[in-house]
């Protein structure tokens, strides 16, 4: 008969994502007796659990590295500093989140926990080895999305988003669903790293459907990445989500798709002959199409979905290059990169969020003009993130770019860094366009633009002031997170 | 082992996932689109638990490490189906919530966002 032993549960190691969840739940009690003007009460139980996670996943810091809970999760650097990551994206967004909602006319308190449960869906992507359990983590993350996407109710274009986003991520699911069950056949184990011995002693059959399940994999990855061609999702749902929503969506989910990549690829490190070729095509793919599409788009939300296509190409780039040669390229350039992005692009859709009013909502490029006159602080700091998203020194976006630039040189991956080159200077031409909309002088059509509300002013000087502070403060950083 | 080859549980798998891609791909109703990707899970259902079964064919050393792979197998088909299940309730919940505003459903004319 076979005994079932009960693993020793380590909650320490995995307290980040309960008390993320657990938060949720609590949330979701404050929202049934609330009064109901506003949601301040679960807005701050939201953001208390956020920080006492953030507490959590650094007492974890000091703690030993390995795998716990019977290989299903995995304490490492990498991991918590994703977690971070997460944590703090998702910090911003539920900041700006409330005054939107207002104006949107959707203020559900169930908003809240829905961030939460998703972002704690990403956290488990982070932090595991075993591919069911990123499995796990990115419907957790996903199937809270398609509901968050889908929260205007009323507004055609935002169901539109919600179902069109559902039946693609469900799509990819499949995938990768299948890519796990050929790696599980291969290899008797859903553990990522029992891939490499089945490849090095498997006969051809074994290493077929290794192979196969692999590519499966990686292709059930790329859409939750937006790599092109599996990227024909994203403008589409970005612009028709809630702009809270796209700016957790563009951040939190594009974090935790790397993660994801990042363990699948270190567990088939020993298949990287195969698959460095074809995600180098990739990556040149997502930059290119990312940037030429973006030009000729004129909704500064489609825009934004762009370019964060684009964007995953050049985090693409710097995760090739750490495969490339592991032993000299570490984590820290693929951390670095997402800590900025992550901050200019939720600044960017802070911004943008400024569209709506009363219920109604316009996000032409158009509809940022006289953004100046009427409230300098949102324009002000989203001059900022557009010189950060295009990489002038000295922001955060140039030093993101510059170090993807010099590891893929580094590693002989010289294609990529021209093709990265070429593309920063393409995309000027767009960033560009968004700024200067804002500072035209003629006011947009009467009644469009909302008043500014502190927390979401908060939220831009935030951001603004993270875009600098993590590029002057670049050593500190790297080290406190401890990554090579 | 006698009975059905392990090859045959997959090509039937393959060809169930086959049939629920080209589904998604060629139809337009949102909800028969979903039917396929059920089709698609339940493929990948049957090939997790044909490998648990025929694990012993791809050389694996101790019986415990056999029992490990089969339950892994086994538990990775009731996860699928819960999240399975769990899909369904958020995407009838959309598709409803469409239908609400517009009394259709076709994919081809869900074009308000494009660029």
């Amino acid at each position: 008969m076979f005994d079932f032993p009960v693993p020793p549960v380590d909650w320490l190691a995995i307290s980040p994502i309960v008390i993320v969840v657990v938060t949720g739940m609590l949330a979701l009690f404050v929202e049934m007796i609330r009064p109901k003007r506003n949601n301040n009460g679960v807005v701050g139980v939201c953001l208390l659990g956020l920080v006492a996670a953030a507490w959590a996943v650094g007492v974890n810091f000091g703690q030993p590295e390995g795998e716990l809970l019977a290989g299903m999760a995995v304490r490492d650097r990498f991991g918590l500093v994703f977690e971070l990551l997460i944590l703090g994206a998702t910090f911003m967004c539920l900041l700006f989140s409330e005054g939107y909602l207002r104006e949107k006319r959707i203020p559900f308190g169930e908003f809240y926990p829905l961030v939460l449960w998703s972002a704690a869906g990403g956290m488990v992507m982070a932090t595991t080895r075993n591919l069911l359990v990123v499995f796990l983590g990115i419907e957790v993350l996903s199937i809270a999305l398609y509901v968050l996407a889908g929260m205007s109710r009323s507004e055609e274009r935002s169901e539109e988003s919600a179902l069109k986003y559902f039946l693609l991520g469900a799509f990819a699911s499949g995938f990768l669903l299948y890519g796990i069950a050929f790696v599980f056949g291969a290899t008797g184990s859903l553990h990522l790293g029992s891939l490499a011995a089945a490849w090095t002693s498997g006969e051809a059959p074994t290493r077929a459907m290794l192979v196969f399940g692999l590519a499966l994999i990686l292709i059930g990855l790329g859409f939750k990445n937006a790599f092109v061609p599996f990227h024909q999702w994203t403008p589409d749902v970005y612009q028709g989500a809630p702009t809270n929503v796209t700016a957790f969506m563009a951040a939190v989910s594009k974090i935790a798709a790397i993660a994801a990549l990042w363990r699948v690829l270190e567990g088939a490190q020993v298949l990287s002959v195969i698959w460095l070729p074809a995600l180098s095509a990739v990556a040149i793919l997502t930059m290119t199409v990312g940037n030429l599409v973006a030009i000729v788009q004129k909704d500064v939300k489609r825009i934004l979905a762009y370019s964060s296509i684009s964007h995953a190409g050049y985090v693409l780039v710097g995760v090739l290059a750490h495969f490339k040669s592991p032993g000299e390229i570490g984590a820290t350039t693929v951390f670095y990169y997402l800590l900025s992005y992550s901050l200019m692009t939720i600044g960017a859709f802070a911004v943008v969020s400024l569209a709506a009013r009363g219920g109604r909502e316009v996000t032409g490029l158009a509809s940022l003009n006289g953004l100046w006159k009427r409230s300098p602080v949102a324009a002000i700091s989203l001059l900022v993130f557009v010189i950060s998203l295009i990489g002038i020194p000295p922001t955060a976006g140039f030093i993101g770019k510059f170090l993807i630039f010099r590891d893929a040189l580094q590693t002989g991956l010289t294609p990529l860094a021209i093709v990265l080159a070429v593309n920063s200077v393409v995309s000027v031409y767009y960033y560009v366009g968004i700024a200067r909309a804002a500072f035209v002088a003629e006011e947009a059509e009467e009644g469009e633009g909302a008043a500014m509300n502190p927390a979401l002013a908060g939220t831009c000087a935030l951001c603004a002031v993270g875009v600098f502070a993590a590029a002057f403060l670049f050593e500190p950083l790297v080290s406190f997170m401890g990554l090579r | 082992m006698t009975g059905v080859p392990l090859v045959a549980y997959l090509a039937l798998g393959l060809l169930l996932f086959t049939l629920g891609v080209v589904g998604v791909i060629v139809r337009r109703n949102p909800i028969v689109v979903f039917m396929s990707i059920e089709l698609m899970l339940n493929a990948v259902n049957l090939t997790f638990l044909a490998f648990a079964r025929y694990l012993p064919a791809t050389g694996m050393k101790t019986t415990r490490d056999l029992a490990h792979g089969a339950m892994a197998g086994q538990m990775a088909v009731i996860l699928v189906m819960a999240v399975a299940a769990a899909e369904v309730a958020v995407g009838l919940g959309i598709i409803m919530a469409i239908f609400r505003l517009r009394d259709d459903l076709d994919i081809d004319e869900m074009n308000l966002l494009k660029g």
